[in-house]
Order: C-alpha cells, then sequence, then structure tokens
C-alpha cells in the first residue's frame, strides 16, 4: 500500500519540454468540491452554459464539452462536485468512475483539472491528493484567486506546485482571468499510454482519510503567504438568518413575497402578451376570408397557444425567485433550518434542495436527489419530488384562481386572497409530499437515522446577468415547449372539438371530443368536473399547460369565435367556484406529467416506482377532489 | 483544558478536534469535510427549532446534525 506522503514522488510533473507539433486530442475531467466553480470554469472554457448555483450539489449529471487550445483539441467531461473518491454516494462513484474509465458513457480522461476554492484550500486538498493518489496526471487550478485578494491572503503558487509535484495555477473563472495560461498549460498536458493511467482507488482505511486530512493541513499551513481574512458579512447575516425567531420567521416572509409576486409583480406583462394575442386572433379572422383557415388559425392557434404563453411571466417570476435565492447561498441556510421537520418525515435537509428544484420542475429536482447518499432517503425524495408544485401547474392554478376567487385583501393590503389561495395549493403539495414522506420511511424506506452535512456557502450577491441568462434560458424551453406539444396537441385537439360539422355549424357538444367527454363524465362527475374538464385532464397528460389551451379551445369553438371575452368569464358561467377549487386540488396531487416518469424510470432504474407514483398520486388526487367537492355541496357551496 | 463534544460546546468556543465516535462511513465522510483528528473546529450556533449545528473549520461553514456532533470529540480551554 502506498502512504499518501510516497505517492506525490511518483507523479511526474508535466515536461515542459515535450511539445507536439501535431494538433492532438485530449481527454480531461475536470473535478473538484462542490461549489468550487467548477462549473463556472466549464462553462468560460467550453463556452456553453450549463446550470451555475451558489450551493453545494448544483453539478450532479456529468456533462460534456469541446474547446479547442492552440495545439489541442480537449474534450472537456465536467464531474459531480465531490469532497472525496470514495464511491458511497452517487456523485462520488460516478466521478471515480469516470476517472478510473470504468464508465462507459464517457471517453476515459488523460487527466484531471481539479479546481480548489483558493479562500479555502485546505478543504480542497483533500480531494487533490486523492485525486493524484490515482497516477493520472493533474493540473491544480487555484479559483477564485479574485475574492483571495479581497480577502487579504495571498498562495505561494510555486511552493505548493513543489510540495503537490503537479502544475498549479491561479485564475478567477468569473471574471475570466488567467485563462490563456490555462489554455497554454493544457496545451503542455504529459502524453502517456493510457494503459499505465491509473491506480484504483479503493475506500480508504481511516487511518489513510486521516493521513491525508493531515497533509492537506500541513501543506496549507507552508503555502498562504498572508492567512484568509473571514468573510464580512456572511456572519452578520448568519446571526439573523440562522436565528430561532428570525430565521423561521424570514423563510416565511421570503416565501409569501414570492407568492405575491406571482401575481402582482406579473401581471403587467400578462396584460401585454394577452392583448397582443388577441389583437393577432383578430386580425387573423378579419383578413382570411370565413372558412376553415379563419377558424383554425385563429382558434385553433392563435388562441391556444396564447392562452398558455401568457403565463410566462409568472413562470420567468417564480425562476427569478429560484435565482436569486440559489445564486444567493440562502438556499442551503434554509435547507438547514428546515432539515427539523424533514427529519421529523425521515427525511433530511439534502431532500430539501431537490424539493425546492422542483418547484420549477421535478425533473431537474429529481436528478439533484444524486446528492443524497442513502438510496432510501432518495428513493423517498424523488417519490415525493413531483408532489411539490412545479411550474406547469402554475398557469392551471393562475387561470381558475383568476377566474372564481375575489380578488380582496386579507392580511393588511398586501397580502390579497388569490395569492393566499395559491400559496395554499403550493402547500397542499408540500404536506402531500411530506405526508407520502413519512408513509414510506416508516414502512418500505425505513433507515437509520442518516447524517446530514451540508456546506453553508458565503453569501454573495446574485449577478444579475447569471439570473437574465437562466430567464432566457427558461422562456425558450417554455415557448419551445408551447411551439411544439402544445401547439401539436391544440391542433388535434382543434379538430376533434370542431368536427363532425351539423349541418355545417360546429357543435362542440356533439364533437368527436364531445363524445369521448360524456363517455368519461360519470367518472369524474363526483368530482364536480363537467366534459370539457375531462377533455382537458386527458390533454393534460401531455403536459399541464395543456388543460389551459384545451379549455380555451373548447369555449372558444364553442363561442364560434365570436365571442371576445375570457376565456376566465367563460368558465365562470359554466363551472361553479367548488368545482374549479376540486379541479384545482386534483391538479395539486395528479401525475400528469409523462415526462417526469420517464426520468423516474432512468434514476431507479425499473418501471416498478414511476408505474406506483403513476396510481399513487392519482388516486389520492381522485380521493382529494372526491372530499372536497362532495363535503363542500353538502355544506351547502357550489 | 478538557474534552467534550462538539455538540456541548458553547456558541463562539472552539476545539481541536480528539477522535471521533461515529461508524466508519460516517468517520470518512467527515474526515473529507475535514473534521479529522487535529483540526481546529469552531462551534457557531445551532439552527432554529434545535436543529443542526453550524460549525466552522478550515475557512468554511458546515452544518452537521446534533447527533452526529455528540460522536465528535474535541480538545478545548474550558474557559474560553
Amino acid at each position: 500500500m502506498s502512504g499518501p506522503d510516497a505517492t506525490a514522488t511518483v507523479v511526474v510533473p508535466p515536461s515542459l519540454t515535450s511539445k507536439p507539433q501535431l494538433r492532438r486530442s485530449l481527454v480531461l475531467a475536470i473535478g473538484g468540491n462542490p461549489n468550487s466553480g467548477k462549473t463556472t470554469l466549464f462553462n468560460r472554457l467550453t463556452g456553453l452554459r450549463q446550470k451555475v448555483a451558489n450551493y453545494a450539489g448544483a453539478t450532479v449529471e456529468k456533462k460534456q464539452g469541446t474547446f479547442h487550445t492552440a495545439r489541442s483539441t480537449v474534450e472537456l467531461i465536467d464531474l459531480p462536485g465531490t469532497y472525496g473518491l470514495t464511491p458511497k454516494s452517487e456523485e462520488e462513484r460516478i466521478a471515480a468512475e469516470v476517472i478510473l474509465g470504468m464508465n462507459t458513457e464517457v471517453p476515459r480522461p488523460q487527466g484531471v483539472i481539479c479546481v480548489v476554492d483558493s479562500t479555502v484550500l485546505e478543504k480542497g486538498l483533500y480531494l487533490v491528493l486523492q485525486t493524484i493518489d490515482t497516477g493520472l496526471p493533474v493540473l491544480v487550478v487555484l479559483n477564485m484567486a479574485d475574492e483571495l485578494e479581497l480577502r487579504g491572503a495571498e498562495i505561494d503558487e510555486q511552493a505548493l506546485a513543489r510540495v503537490l509535484g503537479v502544475p498549479v495555477l491561479s485564475i478567477s473563472a468569473t471574471r475570466g482571468t488567467n485563462l490563456e495560461r490555462l489554455r497554454a498549460l493544457i496545451d503542455e498536458w504529459p502524453e502517456r499510454s493510457p494503459q499505465m493511467l491509473c491506480r484504483l482507488p479503493v475506500v480508504p482505511t481511516l487511518q489513510e482519510a486521516a493521513e491525508r486530512r493531515a497533509r492537506a493541513r500541513n501543506i496549507t499551513r507552508l503555502v498562504y503567504k498572508k492567512p484568509v481574512k473571514p468573510h464580512p458579512w456572511s456572519d452578520k447575516v448568519d446571526a439573523i438568518v440562522m436565528h430561532r425567531v428570525w430565521g423561521p420567521l424570514l423563510f416565511a416572509a421570503v416565501v409569501l413575497v414570492v407568492f405575491q409576486a406571482i401575481f402582482s409583480w406579473a401581471q403587467p406583462f400578462m396584460n401585454a402578451i394577452d392583448f397582443a394575442f388577441t389583437a393577432l386572433a383578430n386580425i387573423v379572422r378579419h383578413t382570411i376570408p370565413d372558412g376553415f383557415w379563419n377558424h383554425f388559425l385563429a382558434d385553433g392557434v392563435i388562441t391556444g397557444v396564447g392562452a398558455v404563453v401568457v403565463f410566462l411571466p409568472q413562470i420567468l417570476t417564480v425562476f427569478f425567485f429560484i435565482a436569486v435565492l440559489e445564486n444567493s447561498g440562502y438556499l442551503p441556510r434554509a435547507a438547514t433550518v428546515m432539515d427539523r421537520l424533514l427529519s421529523a418525515v425521515g427525511l433530511q435537509g439534502k431532500s430539501f434542495l431537490p424539493l425546492i428544484s422542483s418547484y420549477a420542475c421535478a425533473i431537474p429536482g429529481i436528478m439533484a436527489t444524486r446528492t443524497i447518499e442513502n438510496r432510501r432517503d432518495r428513493l423517498a425524495t424523488i417519490f415525493v419530488a413531483p408532489f411539490m408544485t412545479c411550474s406547469a401547474r402554475l398557469p392551471v392554478y393562475a387561470l381558475l384562481i383568476s377566474a372564481f376567487i375575489v380578488d380582496r385583501p386579507v392580511i393588511g393590503h398586501f397580502f390579497r386572497l388569490p395569492a393566499l389561495v395559491l400559496l395554499g395549493l403550493y402547500a397542499a403539495g408540500f404536506c402531500a409530499a411530506l405526508l407520502t414522506a413519512l408513509l414510506l420511511k416508516s414502512s418500505v424506506l425505513k433507515s437509520k437515522g442518516t447524517p446530514f452535512f451540508l456546506e453553508m456557502p458565503p453569501y454573495r450577491i446574485p449577478s444579475i446577468k447569471s439570473i437574465l441568462l437562466l430567464m432566457w434560458d427558461r422562456s425558450k424551453i417554455f415557448l419551445r415547449q408551447a411551439g411544439t406539444i402544445i401547439l401539436l396537441v391544440n391542433v388535434i385537439l382543434w379538430f376533434f372539438v370542431s368536427y363532425p360539422k351539423k349541418n355545417g355549424h360546429t357543435d362542440v357538444y356533439n364533437s368527436y371530443a364531445g363524445h369521448i367527454g360524456r363517455w368519461m363524465e360519470p367518472a369524474i362527475r363526483p368530482l364536480g368536473f363537467n366534459w370539457k374538464v375531462g377533455v382537458g385532464l386527458i390533454s393534460a397528460q401531455a403536459a399541464r399547460e395543456v388543460m389551459i389551451s384545451t379549455l380555451s379551445t373548447i369555449y372558444r369553438v364553442q363561442e364560434n369565435g365570436r365571442d371576445e371575452g375570457r376565456l376566465q368569464k367563460a368558465l365562470k358561467s359554466d363551472m361553479s367556484v367548488l368545482s374549479a377549487v376540486s379541479l384545482m386540488i386534483f391538479f395539486a396531487f395528479a401525475m400528469q406529467c409523462t415526462s417526469t416518469l420517464a426520468v423516474v424510470r432512468r434514476e431507479t432504474g425499473h418501471w416498478k416506482i414511476p408505474l406506483l407514483m403513476f396510481i399513487y398520486m392519482n388516486v389520492v388526487a381522485y380521493s382529494a377532489s372526491f372530499t372536497v367537492y362532495q363535503v363542500g355541496r353538502l355544506l351547502g357551496f357550489g | 483544558m478538557s474534552i467534550q463534544s462538539l455538540a456541548s460546546l458553547k456558541p463562539g468556543q472552539s476545539g481541536v478536534v480528539e477522535r471521533l465516535d461515529t461508524d466508519d462511513d460516517a468517520s470518512l465522510k467527515l474526515m473529507e469535510l475535514g473534521i479529522g483528528p487535529g483540526e481546529l473546529v469552531r462551534f457557531l450556533r445551532r439552527a432554529p427549532l434545535g436543529g443542526p449545528l453550524m460549525i466552522e473549520l478550515m475557512g468554511y461553514r458546515l452544518c452537521i446534525r446534533p447527533s452526529e456532533g455528540e460522536r465528535i470529540w474535541v480538545r478545548c480551554d474550558s474557559d474560553n
């Protein structure tokens, strides 16, 4: 067995004399601690735009990109952020596999760029030492050089390179400083035959781990020329955020402001989009001769797609807040505050971050569960994640709330009833997730208390640019969805709603869709849904938002395009408030997302879990809506 | 000088890790995170509602559950 000190001498520093004349291709992996700025550097080098966040575990999937230096074409593999290479958790297993060339999906790397946050050198050195010990050529990148300087410290790069036996370079990935030097160093990457590349790392003994830790400590003492001053205001902010009274209150306030903002801030933008689509539909109606194309374009395409696109501002508001919370460093604190609650249902604080991601969309949330070491905890988190209110549910809620819930102030003048109803729906999803987790963790997925470790990054002012980029990316995804799936479903639906014609006129009631809707009506009548909602529920299986364009198309066609009023008005004349509430409850719990089921299948390895999820969630949704509607009727509502 | 568990420190008090009583998996993870024998660790505060412990070491902050904190033994000056 090789001791940690012995290995450093085994590694030959990259020879500076070997300068290949021909262009070569190189496969490198980029590794480092979570939150070391690894993904920022990856994006800088490859020109890609992977998601960056100020918390540990933002990179859970390995990503690849290609870039060119003067003499090399480099394929770069972004490894998940890890503290070590001990294959205990999913992410460390993936990182270890890639480095060892045991992963079949990516080529075996010829070396590793180890990114270290230079303000916490000692923390990152453990992984560096372990990576060097595999025998692969390593380049150490000391990131956040700008922050190190701000905090009055300096690292002796030469001394560090000497003691590690590998090249060391200070950079700032955020500012892009010293990246040219980095590319030059990559050009000098040593050629090695793949056979002799690396030794198998095994789970280290505690003795080895302690020795490596001690070595990291000694090296750190040696190379910091000036010590790092503590982060200036993190401590003061933490005194409030983690305070036993102010902490939870602040959390509640943040949540309330977000919900209020979804309604009030987004409204002007929504009105503008609505106006634009209505105007467009009217232009079509008045310019194209009355007939098939007129109705198809105005009612089938423009109105249907517009009904969904109008909710883009609200979805962007959600993403704006998620981005601010992610980039500021608040989320891990919130996860810690929530750990107590989550541990009561058998989960842990680490489950909180995937659950928060699921507010945007369950798919990235489910992928983020890879940071959870314990397999049973991970399964439980995956299982409950789709209960979190994803952004596709938001348009449905927003439509029904604006149609049926009276806008009046509830708490002071600021918090109004619609925002509170929305908050209640989000809370319902969250409670369903917690109760389901409790059920699972106290029965089939029982496990012994799992350790909880979460790094608290320093607070950072969120970068406007990265927030805007994220919102731009999300807009593109949303609009692409509206332009493809939603448009397609809508066109099909329009035909089903408009045909067969009766005496040359559309008759929705006797159309194909009308027949299907009325055929399933007995099953959904006890929930307070009519056959039109039934048609919507079927089409919502393609994507939840399609519900809206479906209703819009049905009512629009029914009115034969004459009605210039809003969908809200049409809904209100056709449904009771109780039915609307029941419908929202149904959407809160139902599993209506085929993509999520596919991702769960991929992450768990078989169809069992997604199938169980589908049945369980829909049974919960049906029972909840049934109870709400029937009890509501007994009490005299509706 | 006294040896006590990390969980029993007062806010702001620090100590040097003496030994870990956690199981092997947890000990390995703690050491990857920096909590190994000889490391200076400062207890900052406890999260609300009796939640995790926030500690500072090697210039960064970490939250761990109290159950782990009780198994991390540190040497500290009893009067600091």
